[in-house]
């Protein structure tokens, strides 16, 4: 069953340069239980579409299309109806844990937060809990470490106390924003085996957005693949290794150094001018006449396979 | 955390020397005969002979060369002897703590009044930003570091005191004595205060962590309060600092408008009185005062920081 | 050498913004209104500003006397108008020496670094340690009333913004490229440093000399107010608000009138300066955007 549907969403920003089309047109489903993967080079919008989810976009913004979570519109909830879904329902575990967190507050503190709003927990009890919780993300010595600050924590332990802070009201939806990016591999190993037994014990879904492939495939059920604002290519994980069909995602994996580490030649498009017709045309060998002039469409390739490219027309 | 609190006093200490020395050097550079002023004081101008200049000078030590001088003050100076009034002939020093709690006073109850209006209005402010009532409360603020405050004084006599008779146009006594003085001290700063911690705020406020809080499901109620508030705090702490730096400068003025008997005013008058030890001595002071306050203004900022309180540690 | 091109298109660039800046607009026509005031003075007055006219003494504000007299009967607009004159003219001179010694001593400050750059932070130091103009006033309390003493007092005190600012840019500025090239030319190190660096921390400067500006027209103002700058019969504005102290109960004009006076300047002045950072001063102009 879906758990959350996003339909045709796009995101503006009203910048003085010019009108940044963060989002375009992106529709994804995400099911009960299910690990969607978004990856895509910096820039291409992954934190905003993360963000316009739980409707923490700046004011600027211009969000159109629908989001439906369990069947109703996020877009349509008044702000105070969207407030009892964050944290309680859906949880964004942030890029970047040192600057996500608040460095005069203790680490306890935060983490218990949603608790006290949320399930209305006493301090004590949410005190309680929160050690629970740092305890099942190997926090070592957590009654302690409830009293320190993030920047007592290192990087890994940071990271870990982020996704307690996520998980703590046990919410149906999880968006975790590169829970590894800047980790040291082993950490980096270790957070990804937290997060896979977490998200098996609890029955969450996840939408996690990555750059790192091999974080991607080993979390995720289905990926999709995003190209500034859009998503040009959706498959389940193993299609989305063997069986690649998109010129950029190939490309994409081509230049991972297990496979080449060929790059993709050119660079990424900037979200004020993108090219007309195919995005991807300027850097794509297989272009032709009419992918300059004409925007292609997501095409089904195969069994839960979407390509946007001309050559699968 | 306790080298960091040695380097400051150094460098306290450091100022502090020059503080004396320029305070020393501007009252021996002012024009005219110090030993001719002072005998001038003692005996009067009218059996004033050359003979008795000579001996004081040579009595005050002032035929000796500069630098002796300066040692020779500065070692008084640090033993509490900043020298006698040349009008009264009362130790200068003593003649300072008697009117200090009157400033301490004035200081204290301007700058809480600063601060219960800058701290809403600039908070406020920064969560609606350009909207109407940002607008109004910057254009106010410029108003106000832009007024004279010896004008908005006169303001409030004319208004409070003349007009309505609310408080006695000056004067130092009961609580209704301070009202004015307070506010006209309290509002400049306020002025200066709300655009800081506005600016402070909006830099909090774009902060990833804010992001976090308000993703957490908080009311913005709660953002604000209890996740912005603080770190937005941490620089407006700092400023309080030179803010007290404010108040004495304003004293100057405001005490001698309102009659108020504190170092302010004892500072005119002695710069009409030409009492030159008064002024050295009171000048003095001053800047040592402030130059402490900043100082554990500086030390109270690194508690409010657990960065900072950490790195210290390290 | 070093993007003079640059410096004039970014020049042309700050206009533009100007232009899109009202309350900076309004500051410097406020400014500039002033300045007209000040110089054609004489055919502006309507009467002396120190002529005596004793029975015509604290007249309320008339067609004759549109903002009344004062105590000795003079004409308080005229008086007003004179004033503009030596608040600009003071504000003026002491901008500008403290500009000079600010932008000099922080240029050497920042270029060599070093021992001299500690003596002339410490000496800033020790000035600033004095809360604002308290140094001023013992300076002019010294040197004795007078307008030239004031200015002597406040040039003394106020040119340590400017040093540490210049310094501050200074120091960001030698690490750029053109700086090493030119020395590696062997360029002398005067010549680098006024024609190098100085154009690039031009910004700050401006933008703290207007404010500045504001600063000494109004600390000038208060020390005449507590008699140690101009003296009788000067048309100063902040001696006037002084003489007029006391007819606060009888002639309220004599308080009013002169203190709007030194707001309406120190606020232009404020406004042109708080306008221009916005517009020179990058980090100002991200928070603007948001
Ligand atoms: N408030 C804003 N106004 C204008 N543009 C913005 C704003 N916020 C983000 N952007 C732009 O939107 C684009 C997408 O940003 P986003 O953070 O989603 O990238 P990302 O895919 O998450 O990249 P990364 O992998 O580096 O995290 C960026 O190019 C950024 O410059
Ligand atoms: S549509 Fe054309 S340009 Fe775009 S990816 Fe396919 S082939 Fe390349
Ligand atoms: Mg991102």
């Amino acid at each position: 069953m879906t758990l959350l549907g996003i339909r045709n969403l796009k995101v503006y920003f009203y910048s003085e340069d010019g009108m940044v089309r963060a989002v375009n047109d992106v529709d994804l489903d995400i099911g009960e239980g299910e690990t969607l993967g978004i990856i895509g080079e910096t820039g291409c919008g992954k934190t905003i579409l993360g963000l316009s989810i739980l409707r923490l976009l700046s004011e600027n913004t211009k969000v159109e299309g629908r989001i439906l979570y369990k069947g109703e519109d996020l877009l349509k909830l008044s702000e105070d109806e969207m407030r009892k879904i964050r944290g309680k329902e859906i949880a964004m575990i942030f890029q970047n844990p040192l600057s996500s967190m608040n460095p005069v507050l203790t680490v306890g503190t935060q983490v218990a937060e949603p608790v006290e709003l949320h399930q209305h927990l006493d301090n004590q009890n949410a005190k309680e809990k929160v050690i629970e919780m740092l305890k099942s993300v190997r926090i070592p010595l957590p009654s302690k470490r409830v009293n320190e600050y993030p920047h007592e924590f290192s990087g890994g332990m940071r990271q870990r106390a982020m996704i307690a802070m996520g998980l703590i009201c046990m919410p149906s939806l999880i968006i975790a924003d590169e829970p590894t990016t800047g980790l040291d591999v082993t950490t980096q190993a270790q957070i990804v085996e937290l997060m896979k037994e977490v998200l098996k014990d609890s029955g969450t879904s996840m939408l996690l957005i990555t750059h790192d492939l091999g974080v991607a495939a080993e979390l995720c059920d289905h990926m999709a693949v995003m190209y500034p604002g859009e998503i040009v290519e959706y498959a389940d994980v193993r299609n989305i290794f063997k069986n690649p069909k998109h010129p950029y995602t190939r490309g994409f994996l081509d230049s991972l150094p297990g496979r080449g580490l060929k790059p993709i030649p050119g660079i990424s498009p900037s979200l004020i001018n993108i090219p007309e017709g195919c995005k991807f045309h300027p850097r794509c060998s297989y272009a032709t006449g009419r992918c300059k002039k004409e925007r292609p469409q997501m095409k089904k390739v195969g069994e839960k396979h979407f390509v946007r490219c001309f050559l699968y027309d | 955390m306790l080298t960091f609190i040695l380097k400051r006093m150094c460098l306290m200490f450091i100022v502090i020397l020059g503080v004396t020395m320029m305070t020393f050097l501007i009252m021996h550079f002012t024009p005219g005969d110090p030993a001719e002023m002072i005998a001038m004081a003692r005996y009067g101008v009218d059996d004033l002979t050359q003979e008795d200049i000579e001996w004081i000078r040579v009595q005050e030590g002032l035929d000796a060369p500069l630098h002796i001088q300066y040692i020779k003050w500065l070692n008084h100076a640090i033993h509490g002897d900043l020298g006698c009034s040349l009008i009264n002939g009362q130790p200068v020093l003593s003649e300072i703590l008697v009117r200090f709690p009157a400033t301490i006073k004035l200081a204290a109850v301007s700058m809480l009044v600063a601060l219960i209006i800058a701290i809403p209005v600039g908070i406020i402010s920064a969560t609606r930003q350009y909207s109407l009532t940002d607008n109004v409360s910057m254009m106010g603020a410029m108003l106000g570091v832009s007024m004279p405050n010896f004008w908005l004084g006169l303001l409030l006599i004319l208004l409070f005191s003349v007009h309505l008779g609310w408080f006695p146009v000056c004067g130092y006594g009961g609580f209704e004595y301070i009202i004015l003085p307070a506010l006209t001290l309290g509002t400049g700063m306020a002025a200066i205060t709300t655009r800081l911690t506005r600016s402070s705020m909006l830099e909090v406020l774009r902060q990833d962590y804010i992001r976090t809080a308000r993703a957490k499901g908080l009311s913005e109620k709660v953002v604000i309060s209890k996740h912005a508030l603080k770190n937005a705090l941490i620089p407006i702490v700092t400023v309080i600092g030179m803010q007290f730096g404010r108040v004495l400068e304003g004293a100057v003025i405001i005490e001698t408008i309102f009659a108020w008997p504190g170092i302010g005013k004892l500072l005119v008058d002695s710069i009409y009185a030409r009492d030159f030890a008064m002024i050295q001595g009171g000048v003095l002071f001053v800047a040592v005062i402030f130059v402490i306050v900043n100082l554990v203004v500086d030390i109270s900022y690194t508690y409010l920081d657990p960065r900072i309180r950490y790195e210290g540690v390290k | 050498m070093s993007g003079t091109g640059t410096m004039k298109s970014r020049k042309k660039l700050a206009f533009q913004q100007l232009k899109k800046n009202k309350i900076a607009i309004i500051g410097l026509i406020i400014i500039i209104s002033l300045a007209f005031i000040a110089l054609f003075a004489p055919f502006i007055a309507p009467h002396d500003p120190i002529e005596q006219n004793l029975d015509k003494r604290l007249l309320s504000p008339s067609g004759e006397y549109p903002m009344g007299t004062d105590d000795l009967g003079r004409c308080l607009l005229s008086r007003i108008i004179y004033g503009a004159r030596v608040s600009l003219k003071l504000g003026v001179i002491v901008v500008g020496i403290i500009t000079v010694i600010g932008v000099t001593l922080g240029l050497i400050s920042g270029y060599y670094g070093g021992i001299v750059d500690e003596i002339i932070m410490r000496l800033v130091d020790v000035v600033l340690a004095f809360p604002g103009i308290i140094l001023a006033l013992a300076i002019a309390g010294a040197l004795g009333p007078g307008l030239f003493n004031v200015m002597l007092a406040l040039a003394m005190v106020g040119w340590t913004g400017l040093a540490r600012v210049v310094r501050g840019s200074v120091l960001s500025v030698k690490q750029k490229e053109f700086v090493e090239s030119a020395r590696a030319l062997g360029c002398s190190d005067l010549h680098i440093m006024t024609r190098h660096i100085l154009p690039n921390v031009m910004a700050p400067v401006i933008v703290l000399a207007t404010l500045d500006m504001a600063f000494i027209i109004l600390a000038a103002a208060g020390l005449s107010f507590l008699g140690l700058g101009a003296q009788p019969p000067t048309p100063e504005w902040g001696s006037m608000l002084n003489n007029g102290r006391a007819f606060i109960q009888t002639a309220p004009h004599l308080t009013t009138f002169p203190g709007l006076a030194i707001m309406v300047a120190v606020l232009a002045f404020n406004f042109l300066g708080d306008g221009l950072r916005d517009i020179l001063d990058p980090r100002q102009q991200r928070e603007l955007k948001e």
